[in-house]
């Protein structure tokens, strides 16, 4: 903009207040500024009104398609997921074809990173173990994400007695034990015989929503006096639409923080939870699985550790900076200008 | 015992000595620092935190046990072989294995100084057998005559016929049956007297008891779930007079956390390697280990209860799978070679034990073999299409997921069925899988010696409705040969016909018998002449502090 | 503020027979008996069981059980345990040294985790925020279990820096190392939502007027950003503090600390409920009360927020 500024005087001669004539200095500061008639303020001002105005969401998403962070993350996140759906084609070896012939052995042709104690191919499994760990990281955020945002948002903003009990019912739950809970819950009918990753997701979504709960009632309650909320009600909102379209959006930003971490420390749990015979059945495959199964050796062995939690991390980061990616994109205000 | 924060910048070894020394008030200020052991110096050593009161007859676990035999003596004891000695007793007689005269040594006392008499034993044994004391131990006394009636749900009984005080030193002892290992039994923890002053308060006795073994409790030593102090007991008369100042039981969660503290001589003795050093351990304590077998093995069990295994058909697989486990391999991959593989049902410690006996093939890795029984097996009643075949475990204690995976991985490459561990996350649980008879598959199993006899490896386990015959085994030929074997003369003569039973077993696998467990120890820097008796706890009265 | 105050203690009374109801009925349900259990796989003579049964109340339905326990916490009487102690004795000793433990881990969080938050945030994309990133993941990917073991192994016994377990009395300077490996994956949730505060606020309005008045870069950051960005941190410190107090089972067995983890952890693997229960119950009381604090810290940094 500023080339276009011709430099004119008339209009913004310093003029230097009566009271304090006495102590300025005589140096005259000069500021250019253009005739109003001659700046091309009209054309950038001529906003296109045909287009309906951006919602906070498809502002987001076109910010958001052009960051590097998103993009790099994006395509991070569609290799997991391939590998996830389709792990033969990334390993040929049957990762459940183990021997104790091989136990412990070093890398070698066909086998890269050598083998478990087990005598299993350490490639193989954690190819294979891909989809589990994506699985109980993914849909146990997304649960914890709907029951705890949804819990959490609807106790902040409306306070008082349904804050009482919604987040009273948090207490509860985050007071129990989670390896209790997990023995219970891998004992009911429905899950004693078939367990699976989503008997895990729904045991660490039980035990782990208060957490999401608590940072979102924190935010709202930060948000819902803002002057942007008042605002928006002033002009008629409900306020209802007021907390979903205003509120909440401008809330995430811890959100997705906590989010991004939650769904590694998931995948971890749920090698806890393994670890004490209350996880996956060993017939599934999944890095937790694995990682526990290497402690005893991580002294003379440390590789059969390394990779998964290697595979673990750089999935863990990928949906970090996803989630860094998608927050600069809903605030506004961390935009480069 | 506890460290300050001060005295920690003096070193561990020297604030060993002043702290324990202290707590310990035996030292009489007298040779602290002389060199080549130091016989007025406490060790320490693991432990976990008693899960009973410190009843004799309510100790069944190994965290209260290691206790009970250091500050508790009984009518025997076990030497280092695991040979009985007469420890208390001054003689104990039979002509018939049935009819017991015991007479106790004259002049001996507890460590308050009341002398010990024939009634203590008698009372002491009394009050483990009743109903009504719910002591866990009970069923030791089960062999008395009278045992049933105490023992009977509701009895206010509290008195064996079967015991009876003849004078100060002497009682007799009725079995309602003859049992000739009976002898061999009376140093277990269950047999120990207990003084008059118990019966007062035995709530109060159960966190303080006064035994009369070579330590003591220190005063206030119990301290829940951080440690447990024994001093010697300076009145105690038997063979295995402390060498030491005393033994700190230091109480862990788990024995790598323990290994950690030997490695920096944090503590001086452990007696449990973790799996994380089975690895390591030769070389983390060079000259300063021991890896020898004790009196337990390790089994699986596969009921009789199970479709698939009942009649000739199930015999048949039993061996199949028998023969499809390649034992050594276990032991050298998974267990770095810290066992070994088991030939029979008992222990190589024992006396009597004969690793060859008729029938042991069945114990060795043939995989054609076994390919061919399974084979002959589906002959006669074919194995369900895509039934896996599960081993049940609780996998709360370290290392049973590795060998079991392990083991499940070979049966299903030799035997081209579907074989895995089946896990369960707490003891209890599949303790009452075990009970209640649910089992669908095989499960993990082992046995640990009360006392060194064969017999306690074969009637508790497989006797026709025995307490601990997990998988409802029932051989009226095995029973009849127990029996016979309860009733010699003399205990070299039971163990012969007690090998004929197993000759029984061996054909019948209603256990597959895997290794023989063995005991690895480590000690610290600050110790010496540490050894391991035959049940694999370290003779913690013989150990010197440097 | 005070009735808010005092309101929220009357929350405290359904809040805690519920959780104990629950907790109660969560030991109920899970399988296995713990009179079988204690005999530990030995043969155990009918009448000693009936009798053990009950002693501890096993033999009653659930309701009565529950309700004998009610009773019996009206009288202050938590109860015994298989071991024949009282519940109230062992959580007295165990309690203590928890609540150390978990006051060290949350002053870890809360010092390195703000500090280098702000400094991540400030210099966001620089290298010290691409270190603290990938040591986050380092955290996040490895379990506590790995970690504290070859820390443990590391600094307690290779190079001797610290003694490689706690001893009996716990005192503070053995608790730094356990403290340490438990206070890291709450440190990396912290530093990072402190950093995504600090980077959201640092373009606020208040700000720009802030440096505009020509205040000093620090006192910006500090008494500016700082104030405004804690209100997630703070939030996730105080459920970080109701968790470190239910005790760390893996950590402290690692390190062999005497505290609430372990005994959870054993009492539930026995199906002990007279321990749980009352571990669960103070841990309730102790959540309600970091909640309040939390709220009460709300208003203090965010004036627009009141209670009534």
């Amino acid at each position: 903009m500023s080339e276009k500024l011709t430099p004119e005087t008339d209009l913004t001669k310093p003029v230097i207040p009566a009271a304090r004539q006495g102590k300025t200095s005589s140096r005259v500061i000069e500021h250019f500024v253009a005739p109003l008639e001659e700046t091309p303020l009209a054309a950038i001002d001529n906003v296109d009104e045909s287009e309906a105005p951006l919602s906070l969401w498809a502002d987001a998403w076109r910010n958001l398609r052009r960051q590097p962070l998103f993009i790099i993350s994006a395509l991070l996140i569609i290799f997991v997921l391939v590998v996830a759906f389709l792990p033969h084609l990334f390993a040929s070896v049957d990762p459940t074809s183990c021997s104790l012939n091989d136990s412990s052995e070093g890398a070698r042709a066909g086998h890269p990173l050598g083998f478990t104690l087990q005598g299993c191919d350490v490639y193989s499994r954690m190819v294979y173990g891909t989809r589990a760990s994506l699985m109980v990281g993914v849909f146990t955020t997304l649960g914890v994400l709907v029951v705890g945002g949804i819990m959490g948002a609807l106790a902040g903003y409306y306070g008082g007695w349904i804050d009482a009990i919604l987040a009273r019912l948090g207490d509860i739950f985050f007071a129990l034990p989670l390896i209790l809970g997990a023995i219970v819950v891998m004992q009911l009918p429905a899950f004693r015989d078939n367990r699976s990753v989503w008997t895990v997701v729904l045991t660490l979504v039980i035990f782990g929503w208060p957490q999401i709960a608590r940072i979102t009632r924190g935010a709202v309650i930060e948000n819902r006096n803002a002057d942007f909320v008042t605002a928006s009600k002033a002009l008629g909102l409900s306020r209802f639409s007021a907390l979903v379209r205003h509120v909440i959006p401008n809330s995430l930003a811890p959100i997705i923080v906590v989010a991004s971490i939650s769904l590694g420390t998931f995948i971890v749990a749920e090698a806890t939870l393994s670890f004490l015979g209350i996880g996956l059945p060993d017939t599934v495959m999944s890095w937790g699985n694995d990682i526990a199964a290497a402690q005893p050796q991580v002294r003379n062995n440390p590789g059969v550790l390394l990779w998964p939690a290697v595979a673990l991390s750089i999935t863990v980061l990928s949906f970090i900076m996803l989630g860094d990616a998608l927050r600069d994109a809903l605030d506004p205000k961390a935009r480069k200008r | 015992m506890r460290f300050s924060r001060t005295s920690k910048a003096l070193g561990v070894a020297a604030v060993l000595a002043m702290s324990l020394t202290a707590c310990g008030g035996t030292s009489g200020g007298g040779n602290t620092g002389a060199a080549g052991g130091n016989t007025s110096k406490a060790i320490t050593a693991n432990g976990t935190e008693p899960q009973n009161p410190l009843l004799p007859a309510n100790t069944n676990e190994v965290g209260g046990g290691r206790v009970m035999d250091l500050i508790f003596a009984g009518l025997v004891s076990y030497d280092v072989h695991g040979k009985t000695v007469n420890e208390l007793a001054q003689s104990i007689e039979t002509t018939d294995s049935q009819h017991y005269t015991i007479k106790i040594k004259p002049g001996q006392v507890f460590s308050d100084g009341t002398p010990i008499t024939a009634k203590n034993f008698v009372d002491a044994w009394n009050y483990g057998a009743a109903a009504k004391n719910a002591q866990l131990n009970s069923y030791f006394f089960a062999p008395i005559k009278g045992y049933d009636k105490v023992s009977a749900p509701k009895s206010t009984l509290d008195k064996m016929e079967g015991l009876k005080v003849v004078d100060d030193t002497t009682f007799t002892v009725d079995l309602s049956a003859p049992e000739s290992d009976f002898p061999l039994a009376l140093g277990y923890t269950a047999f120990y007297p207990m003084p008059e002053s118990a019966y007062k308060d035995i709530k109060a006795y159960g966190q303080n008891p006064v035994g009369d073994g070579p330590y003591k409790l220190a005063p206030g030593g119990w301290k829940h779930d951080t440690s447990i102090t024994l001093i010697p007991n300076d009145k105690y008369k038997g063979p295995n007079k402390p060498k030491n100042g005393g033994v700190t039981f230091t109480l862990y969660s788990s024995p790598d956390a323990a290994y950690t503290d030997v490695q920096s001589d944090n503590l001086d003795v452990l007696d449990q390697v973790p799996p994380s050093g089975l690895q390591n351990f030769k070389t983390d304590f060079k000259g300063r280990f021991v890896n020898q077998a004790y009196a337990g093995n390790a089994t699986m069990t596969i009921p009789s209860y199970l479709p698939e295994f009942k009649g000739e058909a199930g015999q048949m697989r039993r061996q199949a799978i028998s023969m499809s486990i390649n034992r050594q391999q276990i032991i050298d991959k998974i267990f770095y070679g810290n066992k070994k593989v088991a030939t029979e049902f008992t222990s190589p410690v024992l006396d009597g034990y004969d690793g060859n006996l008729p029938g042991s093939d069945v114990l060795k890795y043939n995989p054609t073999k076994a390919k061919e029984l399974w084979a002959a097996a589906d002959k006669i009643s074919p194995w369900p299409a895509g039934k896996v075949f599960t081993i049940t475990s609780n996998i709360d204690g370290a290392g049973n997921k590795e060998y079991i995976t392990a083991m499940a991985n070979q049966i299903a490459t030799t035997l081209g069925i579907k074989a895995q561990l089946n896990p369960i996350a707490t003891f209890k649980q599949s303790r009452d899988l075990i009970n209640s008879k649910k089992l669908t598959g095989a499960s993990r199993a082992g046995w640990q010696a009360d006392y060194p006899s064969l017999q306690d490896f074969l009637g508790p386990l497989y006797g026709t409705g025995a307490g601990s015959n997990d998988g409802d085994y029932s051989s009226p030929a095995f029973d009849a040969k127990l029996k016979e074997g309860l009733a010699a003369k003399s205990v070299e003569e039971g163990n012969k016909i007690f090998n004929q039973a197993q000759e029984i077993l061996l054909k019948d696998l209603p256990v597959i018998p895997l290794w023989y467990q063995a005991v690895q120890g480590v000690w610290s820097n600050n110790v010496t002449n540490v050894q391991f008796g035959w049940n694999g706890v370290p003779l913690y009265y013989n150990i010197t502090a440097k | 503020m005070v009735m808010f105050t005092l309101r929220r203690f009357l929350q405290l009374v359904p809040v805690f027979f519920g959780a104990t109801l629950l907790v109660y009925f969560l030991v109920f349900a899970t399988p296995g008996d713990p009179i079988a259990a204690l005999s530990g796989g030995k043969p155990m003579a009918p009448a000693v069981e009936a009798a053990l049964r009950a002693q501890y109340n096993l033999d009653q339905p659930f309701w009565i059980q529950y309700g004998l326990y009610l009773k019996n916490l009206v009288t202050l009487n938590l109860g015994q345990t298989f071991s024949g102690q009282d519940v109230s004795a062992v959580i007295g000793r165990a309690y203590p040294v928890t609540a150390r433990l978990a006051i060290m881990a949350l002053a870890i969080e809360a010092v390195f985790g703000v500090l280098f938050g702000v400094i991540a945030g400030l210099r966001k994309g620089k290298l010290f925020d691409a270190t603290v990133l990938v040591a986050s993941l380092v955290v996040i990917a490895v379990p506590t279990f790995v970690l504290g073991f070859v820390l443990q192994l590391v600094i307690g016994v290779q190079l001797g820096w610290a003694r490689p377990t706690v001893s009996g009395a716990a005192p503070w300077d053995e608790l730094i190392l356990p403290a340490l490996v438990l206070g890291l994956v709450s440190l990396a949730y912290v530093i990072r939502l402190t950093r995504a505060s600090i980077s959201e606020n640092m373009n606020a309005d208040y700000v720009r007027t802030a440096t505009a008045k020509g205040l000093s870069r620090p006192r910006v950051v500090v008494v500016h950003i700082l104030r405004n960005s804690l209100i997630p941190v703070v939030t996730f410190l105080g459920a970080d503090l109701g968790s470190l107090m239910g005790g760390a089972i893996v950590t402290e067995g690692i390190f062999n600390v005497p505290g609430v983890g372990n005994l959870l952890y054993k009492a539930i693997q026995k199906g002990e409920s007279a321990t749980v229960v009352a571990v669960v119950g103070i841990l309730v009381i102790v959540f309600v009360v970091a909640n309040l604090v939390v709220d009460l810290l709300y208003a203090w940094l965010d004036p627009r927020i009141r209670y009534v």
